[in-house]
């Protein structure tokens, strides 16, 4: 989708450089006008957005783009826990290895956030003392989505009320699969709400679309849109629940979602790929996107995030290669 | 500077393996010394390097050549084609285990990024003789009767665009027809021809079944005319092209071309716009232009002209040119000075006729040849831009209001070698594709080969068909 096809929406929208002008209110109007909005986006083909991420995948990269892009990644991690069996322990461990992964070697930057279920919030917040390491917290019944407004409400109020600087929330994929998108945008504009805290000031709010459920392309696009219209500060692709995650062409479409949304209306947006991102390779090929779909722009922690646990040790080990030119083993970094 | 600034990553020059100081034909299953004194010399377009020398075939090379091509057809063609199939099979092994070192001869040779022949050139070379070894012994269930004979002695020149992919389009349907060959590789591309003729050896191919003879036009002309071949078949451009046909009017000798083209990749206000901006840089850019089914002119509908117009200078902006070797490297050199020259005429006459012109922002490297990608707006059809073939990597974009008019100006050209179709609408694809005159209709795609799909043109284009069961047709006597 191209910049003017975009202004030509944003003038439909009648949505200025601020995405809290009431002119949202038109294109979320009524179901109806919101549906014809997310229905009139370009279509996506499946077989060519997969061979330009394929492409992007063969970017060879290598010294010092590589220690570059290591660090870059390590510093956009959202290191996270989000298992029944997390427990303040291991949480606390967490927090530890997003302060200082690497031990004895301080140059290491730390990861952007450490992402936990609401209740574990106050332990990890402590945990960070007074690191500059966000604590993003799970809300709106995730992974599933599937509750009542008011125990979404409740379940982000706490996360909020408990100190958490991001929130990721999840939409409710059946209400997309069923067409009833406005309920899905009323979710996200009262979830964004309950992120404001009493002193005026809000936790950021990354909305996961499940991709993995939403299945094709021109839904994710749409999802995207959706999102951004409602007040998204972040989009993300996965729970990391399910059985496909993030992919590089899942990704690439939200990324041309927000290219396409900051064209249209000057909202710059982040963007999270979550789950199933394991290896120093794969976040290379993420980082390339990012770097030849958005640019620089969109090349810092606070545009783009890896939403991963055990990636982080692979981008360590890969760090001391590069450093020491061998190989060390996963005995040399610490497992968490 | 940007954030994210890629290193070097150069693939190995080494890989290439040795290259000779100088070089003769093979023939005879022998790499033998010219009769004459003249040699060429084979240059790196992307620093102008000598890379080597060879010889500038005579009538004398020529003929010695096709007899040896004669002698080797009687045991050939008498051979059971599983037998010929289990060479074929064991070329097409020994390319894809040698694949990394043609891959960077090829792209030194010809300019082309590393990226295309290691993922394009040589991954559908491997895949033509495979193909290809699969029909030796299938030919009676091919549809030209229960045992069809292979035309004799073929004489096949190739380009230099895709010089080892055209010599595999050539070779591979030849021999497996029972055919022998003598193939005149283009005199600025000469090298992966000579390294295939070691891989001949390699394999243990009979004697004579293929021999190189190199050499510019004149060694083509003499081979093309030789009274004792009995297939000619061309890649080329189309003048010479119609030289051929001139020579062999009246005479037995079988004949196809696959020429130019001037291909319109279409886009429909409903086309998938991101995946369609990809095929047009795909269509045009994919080495360096230098493409005889290129979508050169792009035919976009009005109303998302300026739409498609941003997304695609956008997108050219993060084409990367440079050195060919370079993992990279999205684009890499012209070819030969001589096409630079062709390429910056008709560039040159472009502005001149009043096309807005516009290139990315490119460091060129300062030795070579080169040419920044181009794209020409504001173009009419009468403009020599949107006519002639540029053959490089310079697109010119018209503008239509209707599906009839799209398919009017598409094929409101001599050329009729292939074409591309943009849309979600399913029935609008097949309706275009069933009145666009042109070989190949790409729909959401550009750029797409497979062995098994027949290639080829109307119109000036060329005529019979390369690849896939059709591909048999002009190596048979039928």
């Amino acid at each position: 989708m191209t910049e003017r096809y975009a202004c030509r929406y944003a003038a439909l929208v009648s949505m200025s450089s601020s995405l809290a002008t009431s002119g949202l209110a038109d294109v979320a109007s009524s179901e109806a006008s919101l549906r014809r909005f997310l229905h009139g986006l370009p279509g996506i083909d499946a077989v060519g957005l997969q061979a330009r991420a394929a492409g992007l995948g063969t970017r060879s990269i290598k010294t010092t783009a590589k220690a570059y892009a290591i660090d870059l990644a390590i510093s956009m991690i959202d290191l996270t826990t989000l298992e029944g069996a997390d427990t303040p322990g291991k949480v606390r461990s967490l927090c530890q290895k997003a302060r200082n992964p690497d031990p004895g070697n301080p140059d290491v930057p730390h990861t952007a956030a450490v992402c936990v279920y609401p209740d574990m919030v106050p332990i990890a917040k402590e945990a960070l003392g007074g690191a500059p390491i966000n604590v993003a917290a799970v809300a709106t019944a995730f992974p599933s989505g599937r509750a009542g407004l008011p125990v979404k409400l409740a379940d982000t109020a706490e996360a909020v009320a408990a100190g958490a600087d991001e929130v990721d929330m999840v939409i409710d994929r059946g209400a997309f699969l069923s067409g009833r998108y406005l309920e899905i945008y009323e979710l996200i504009a009262e979830i964004k709400k309950a992120c404001e805290r009493p002193d005026g000031t809000a936790a950021h709010l990354k909305v996961i679309f499940e991709t993995g459920e939403l299945v094709t392309y021109d839904n994710i696009r749409r999802a995207s849109w959706l999102a951004m219209l409602a007040g998204a500060d972040f989009i993300k692709t996965s729970t990391g629940k399910v059985a496909v995650n993030a992919t590089p062409a899942n990704t690439l479409v939200l990324m041309e979602a927000v290219r396409d949304f900051r064209n249209a209306t000057g909202v710059q947006v982040g963007v999270k790929p979550a789950g199933g991102i394991r290896t120093t390779k794969d976040a290379m090929k993420y980082l390339v996107m990012v770097n030849e779909i958005l640019g620089d722009d969109w090349l810092s922690p606070d545009w783009f995030r890896f939403g991963a646990s055990s990636l982080l040790n692979d981008l360590l080990m890969q760090r001391q290669k590069l450093a020491s030119g061998r190989y060390s083993g996963p005995d040399y970094v610490t497992v968490d | 500077m940007a954030l994210f600034d890629y290193a070097p990553a150069p693939e190995s020059r080494a890989a290439a393996g040795d290259i000779a100081s100088t070089y003769g034909h093979f023939i005879d299953g022998e790499f033998v010394e010219s009769t004459g004194s003249e040699a060429l010399k084979t240059v790196d377009p992307s620093t102008e390097e000598v890379l080597a020398e060879f010889a500038q075939g005579t009538e004398a090379d020529v003929d010695r050549a096709v007899a040896a091509a004669r002698k080797a057809f009687t045991s050939w063609s008498a051979l059971p084609g599983a037998e010929r199939g289990k060479y074929l099979f064991r070329i097409a092994r020994i390319i894809q285990e040698r694949s990394r070192e043609l891959a960077v001869l090829e792209s030194i040779d010809n300019g082309k990024p590393i990226k295309e022949t290691r993922d394009v050139d040589l991954p559908l070379v491997a895949a033509h003789f495979f193909y290809y070894a699969g029909w030796a012994d299938k030919l009676e269930f091919a549809g030209y009767g229960s045992n069809p004979r292979p035309v004799g002695v073929a004489a096949q020149v190739i380009p230099w665009n895709f010089p080892l992919l055209m010599l595999a389009w050539k070779i591979a349907p030849a021999l497996a027809t029972g055919n022998t060959v003598v193939l005149k590789p283009a005199e600025t591309t000469p090298l992966t021809a000579l390294r295939f003729a070691e891989i001949c050896r390699q394999a243990g191919l009979p004697k004579g079944v293929v021999n190189i003879i190199t050499g510019d036009g004149r060694t083509g002309a003499a081979l093309t005319a030789h009274p004792d071949v009995d297939k000619v078949a061309f890649t080329g451009s189309t003048e010479v092209g119609r030289a051929i046909a001139r020579t062999l009017a009246g005479t037995r000798t079988k004949l196809s071309l696959e020429l130019g083209g001037k291909a319109a990749n279409i886009v429909f206000d409903d086309a998938p716009i991101d995946q369609a901006v990809e095929g047009i840089v795909d269509g045009i850019f994919f080495n360096q232009g230098h493409v005889c089914c290129a979508g050169s002119r792009l035919l976009v509908q009005e109303s998302v002209h300026d739409d498609v117009m941003d997304a695609l200078k956008r997108r050219m902006s993060t084409l990367r040119v440079g050195d060919p070797l370079d993992k990279n490297t999205d684009i890499g050199a012209i070819n030969s000075a001589a096409q630079l020259a062709r390429i910056q005429e008709l560039t040159a006459a472009g502005e001149a006729e009043g096309a807005e012109r516009w290139s990315p922002a490119c460091e060129l490297p300062s030795t070579g040849y080169w040419f920044a990608p181009t794209v020409f707006s504001n173009v009419s059809a009468t403009h020599r831009i949107a006519r002639e073939e540029i053959f490089g990597p310079v697109l010119s974009v018209l503008t239509f209001r209707t599906p009839e008019e799209a398919v009017a100006k598409a094929n409101n050209t001599p050329y009729g070698l292939s074409a591309g179709i943009w849309t979600e609408k399913g029935s609008r694809i097949l309706w275009m594709a069933s009145k666009l005159r042109a070989g190949v209709v790409w729909s959401n795609t550009f750029n797409k080969f497979d062995p098994t799909s027949p290639f080829g043109g109307y119109k000036e284009s060329g005529y019979g068909r390369e690849g896939g069961r059709h591909g048999l047709e002009a190596y048979l006597d039928v």
